[in-house]
């Protein structure tokens, strides 16, 4: 089945509240500073916004229609999107989704988590009934652990190197170093790679995300409104998602994208090879090589190699996760799953600044989500096109 | 001067001394066996319900548990079989005047460390009688065997036929009792009786014999040798349990210094 | 020889216990009931027969649901594994690294579980359930055959209550069993004895027999008497390591059957406040040594009749008795929760001794009583039986606890 082409849509003004480590602050106040900043960046008011999409794991007790009264959000849309990682290209298939039925006009699409002192141990702990039941008593290693699982049986079945996984947090970290914004910006080489301490074997320091606090939002609206405000937008060539793909893997080696890549390339009538960019989800560098070569960029169980075999920098041939991704600019929970969409909005609308990639038209934005148990269970992916103002 | 503000005096001066009979009561002092089917005499048993803590501030108290023939104890006629028609026969109902009186004390260490059997016989009696004269009728008498220096194990002494000790034969119980009239009878002893004494005729001759005559009982008392063969009085007052069949009670004998021990 | 850990350091501050994650789901709880049986157990579905890992309320196949715990084949092969060396997590903090796999069962589901040190990527496996510090179920891959380097694993002594290695109090050294445990535990490697004794002025013809073990000790141990225990805690309050409450007063009939409480007072002296008075004398100590070491303090085990659970008109009070120890037991358990003691449960069937003298056989001979509380924390069980009676008893009342209770007042066919 084909699905409908996301017509007349745009996504714009994307914005980034800086990470912090540790911050007292709580989640209401990442998202709604992620969506004040949405808002300046198109020069709307909250009164202008008529729909919201909530990602967050750090609400508590509070949900989306609580921070409707915390915002002071009138809405005639409202979407809980709690897919984790993939909640950049779910938020923004959904809320285009809604703006092209004439739902709502302007859909705020947000993400943001709050990092204080030990939240990160409290949310691992009851972070879902199979973990608490299934994986989280068993050593306590939280996402670090079950990613060593699959990562290790991953290298056993392709033969990928810890090397391979090296150059990706390598050419990572070279683009954090060009983007102010980024926690880690120190120099990384091949060998500190190999030479840090192991968290969960094979998995080493420089395999992992830092938890940190943040928030990220952008506006999904008509394209139409878009001009009257004169925002450089990007359209929605396609956008896939797919949850609990494959549940018969008795360890996961692939995600839902393989099954909905033809879908998506279909959709976006264009090719792997036509895409300027590409934004992984880069939990674990293991997870980077799935989504390419699920998406395509290469056959199966050879996406590490591929990736390692070229210069994946802002300015190689292929640019990937330009901002430095979440291994270099940490991860701020949810925010996380939109660091990839805000960045990829910036790239293709020629607005990334240091981190631009020469003439970016098109990006690939995919994401991968909820750790349920043993494995990611949400996958999603966008391709956008920019629209030079 | 009365007779009590002279024994006032010579309590105050010494002359008179008050001895102590009584084994402190604690859970390790043994107590008689029976056969387990049977029912068990309850050894002492002491829970603490508050010691100066949130249970009770300022105040320290025990509950305590024990059978009435726990410790140094007293046996009021109505403990046997042969008792149970006693007039009189319970703790609660026994003249008060029968708590203090007369004893004497018949010295039969020599025969008990002899033999652990040794059953004091009238000639027994008869041989303390020449040297001290005849056993006064009302007075208590007392058996002295040393039995109560023995600790743990050996004080009951017990052996796959049961238990060890010494005690009076029947014919030295009918004796004292239908003979010379004596208010009771007391050992170091577990019990009036030897350890053996359910192999005797009649079984059990101290309780039965004792008992059956409207007398007394004590055992399981200390110090023995520290009273005169004759000469001291006791003070043996059981609790005043309603009915009772006996009591745990501290026995103290006043004893005359300048008669002191021969 | 059973040799113990070298002593401690006095300067060094004992291990704090902290417990591992304890939070699970009802249905994870579910499989816990089955660990403390020594049993592996996942959720098969009534309906597809699909096997479910983890827990769930219906069938990941069709939806049913008809989900019913069933012991399962523990087979499997490690597909994956790796050793985590940094969490955020206290208990498991003072572990690191620990080591933990994929498991690829044989019956269908994969799972994760702690692993042996002998089995890695590649091997075959056998998963047990085994009960954690925090009382809940622990998945751990074991290799195929057993063998004694099985139990002197790290985490196979983390994950059970071995003897091997540990002091032992026997509360009751007069009870049947008493010499029979005593030679058990030390057979299995417990480091020393300590065999209580009450009324020691009463004669005890086993003492030789009891020394001639060894590593054996006599202590004086009443449970009737506060103060006998409370001194007794006293003493060796700090090395006790596995405390063994058999202590107990029987006596044959039912309620009517006497005149007096007289009996029913002592069962209730040695069975019930005497285990209270255990618990407050040595309970605190034990739990604060919980995560002392390879020979920290790690079971409580309460000897009980299968009457606890199944009323026997023969021993109305006995069953009495113990049903009480029993919900005191499980209260235990929920207090020691965390610290890394374990409370067990024998049931035991009719011993045959002098007060189950009418019963007909099979009864329960001492020497099969001490091997199962051997066995019992060989394994970590937390409930285990003994003897015939007690497992035909056990199973029926796992199956319909007012049908067992109802036929074992009579009237019933065979």
């Amino acid at each position: 089945m084909r699905t409908a082409p996301y017509e007349g849509v745009v996504v714009t003004a994307p914005f980034t509240v800086p990470y912090v480590r540790f911050s007292p602050r709580p989640a209401q106040y990442w998202i709604g500073a992620a969506l004040r900043g949405a808002l300046a960046a198109a020069g709307l008011g909250p009164r202008d916004v008529d729909g919201l999409t909530v990602s967050s794991f750090t609400l508590f007790p509070d949900t989306a229609p609580g921070l409707t009264d915390h915002l002071g959000l009138t809405l005639n849309y409202l979407d809980t999107v709690t897919v984790g990682g993939a909640c950049g290209a779910v938020a923004l298939r959904r809320a285009a989704r809604a703006v092209q039925a004439g739902e709502a006009e302007v859909v705020a699409c947000t993400a943001g988590d709050a990092n204080g002192i030990d939240s990160f141990r409290r949310l691992l702990q009851s972070f879902s009934r199979f973990a608490m039941d299934a994986s989280y008593p068993y050593g306590a290693g939280g996402p670090n652990a079950v990613f060593a699982l699959l990562t290790d049986h991953y290298m056993q079945k392709y033969g990928a190197a810890r090397e391979d996984f090296g150059r990706i947090a390598v050419a990572q970290r070279d683009n954090a170093r060009r983007n102010p914004q980024a926690l880690m910006r120190g120099r990384l080489t091949l060998e500190d790679y190999l030479n840090a301490r192991m968290i969960s074997d094979p998995l080493g320091l420089f395999d992992c995300v830092m938890p940190c606090a943040g928030g990220e939002a952008f506006l999904v609206m008509t394209e139409d409104r878009a001009r009257s405000l004169n925002l450089p937008f990007a359209r929605i060539l396609s956008a896939v998602e797919r949850h609990n793909a494959f549940p018969e893997d008795s360890v996961q080696y692939r995600g839902g994208w393989a099954e909905n890549a033809g879908r998506l390339w279909d959709g976006a009538g264009i090719g792997p090879g036509d895409v300027d960019l590409v934004q992984t989800y880069d939990d674990y560098p293991v997870i980077c090589a799935m989504q390419v070569e699920d998406l395509g960029f290469c056959a199966k169980g050879e996406g590490a190699r591929f990736m390692a075999a070229r210069d994946m920098t802002v300015t190689g041939d292929f640019p990937h996760n330009t901002s430095g991704g979440q291994l270099s600019g940490g991860q701020a929970g949810a925010a996380g799953g939109f660091l990839g969409m805000t960045e990829a909005i910036r790239q293709v609308t020629n607005r990334a600044g240091p981190t631009q990639v020469p003439g970016a038209r098109r990006a690939l934005v995919s994401g991968f989500g909820m750790v349920n148990f043993d494995r990611g269970i949400c996958t999603a992916a966008a391709v956008i096109e920019g629209v030079q103002a | 001067m009365s007779t009590l503000s002279d024994l006032a005096q010579a309590l105050a001066s010494g002359r008179v001394q008050v001895v102590d009979l009584t084994h402190t009561l604690s859970a390790d002092f043994p107590v008689m066996v029976l056969p387990p089917e049977m029912g068990q005499c309850a050894p002492f048993r002491k829970v603490e319900v508050s010691a100066y803590d949130h249970r009770g501030p300022a105040w320290r108290w025990n509950e305590i548990t024990m059978n009435e023939h726990t410790g140094t104890h007293f046996d009021a006629p109505s403990h046997w079989i042969t008792g149970k028609d006693v007039p009189n026969g319970t703790v609660d109902s026994i003249p008060v005047s029968a708590f203090v009186g007369p004893v004497v004390v018949i010295d039969f260490s020599a025969e008990a460390a002899a033999d652990e059997d040794a059953l004091l016989g009238v000639e027994h009696i008869e041989a303390w009688e020449e040297r001290h004269g005849p056993v006064p009728a009302g007075a208590w008498v007392f058996l002295r065997t040393d039995w109560s220096r023995r600790k743990g194990a050996a004080y009951l002494n017990l052996r796959e036929d049961g238990a060890h000790s010494p005690g009076p034969s029947a014919e030295a119980m009918r004796y004292l009792v239908n003979v010379r009239g004596i208010r009771g009878f007391g050992t170091e002893t577990i019990g009036t009786d030897a350890g053996q004494g359910g192999h005797l005729d009649p079984p059990y001759p101290a309780h039965a014999i004792l008992h059956g005559a409207g007398r007394y009982g004590l055992q399981c008392m200390c110090n023995l040798d520290q009273l005169p063969p004759t000469g001291a009085i006791i003070c043996a007052a059981p609790l005043k349990i309603e009915n009772g069949s006996g009591s745990p009670l501290r026995v103290l004998a006043l004893v005359e210094r300048d008669r002191g021990r021969k | 020889m059973n040799r113990l850990p070298p002593k401690k350091n006095p300067l060094k501050r004992t291990q704090v216990p902290v417990s591992p994650p304890g939070m699970r789901s009802r249905a994870a709880t579910a499989m816990t009931v089955a660990a403390a049986e020594g049993r592996f157990a996942l959720q098969h579905c009534g309906e597809c027969g699909a096997v479910q890992y983890p827990p769930r309320e219906l069938c990941r196949g069709c939806l049913s649901d008809a989900l019913e715990w069933r012991d399962t084949d523990p087979s499997g092969a490690v597909i994956a594994e790796t050793t985590t060396r940094v969490t955020p997590d206290t208990y498991f903090r003072g572990l690191m690294p620990v080591r933990i796999a994929t498991v690829l069962l044989d019956a269908g589901p994969s799972l994760i579980a702690r692993l042996h040190g002998a089995v890695g990527r590649g091997d075959r496996v056998r998963v047990a359930a085994r009960i954690d510090a925090a009382g809940q179920a622990i998945l751990l891959a074991l290799p195929e055959q057993e063998g004694t380097e099985v139990r002197d694993d790290p985490t196979v002594r983390e994950l059970s209550t071995d003897p091997r290695l540990r002091r032992v109090l026997i509360v009751d050294g007069r009870a049947p069993e008493a010499l029979a445990l005593a030679r058990g535990l030390l057979e299995a490697g417990a480091a020393h004895v300590f065999v209580g004794l009450s009324e020691i002025w009463k004669p005890f013809a086993l003492r030789d027999q009891f020394v001639a073990l060894g590593a054996c000790s006599f202590v004086k141990l009443d449970v009737t008497d506060a103060d006998s225990v409370q001194d007794l805690a006293a003493e060796i309050g700090g090395k006790v390591e596995i405390l063994i409450d058999n202590a107990r007063f029987t006596r044959p009939g039912g309620v009517l059957g006497r005149a007096d409480t007289v009996f029913a007072r002592q069962e209730l002296e040695n069975g019930v406040l005497g285990m209270i008075r255990l618990a407050q004398g040595f309970g605190r100590a034990m739990q604060a040594r919980g995560q002392d070491g390879v020979n920290s303090a790690v079971a409580w085990v309460s000897i009980l009749p299968i009457g606890a659970l199944v009323p026997q008109m023969s021993h109305a009070m006995a069953s009495a008795s113990g049903a009480a120890v029993l919900a005191l037991s499980h209260a235990l358990r929920g207090e020691m929760r965390g610290s890394g003691v374990r409370v067990i449960n024998i049931y035991a069937g009719p011993v045959d001794d002098e007060w189950h003298q009418e019963l007909p056989q099979p009864k329960l001979a001492p020497k099969a009583l001490a091997q199962a509380v051997v066995k019992a924390l060989v394994e970590g069980r937390e409930e285990a039986t003994a003897g015939e009676v007690a497992r035909d008893l056990y199973a029926r009342w796992r199956e319909d606890p007012a049908l067992a209770i109802r036929e074992a007042l009579g009237g019933t066919t065979a």
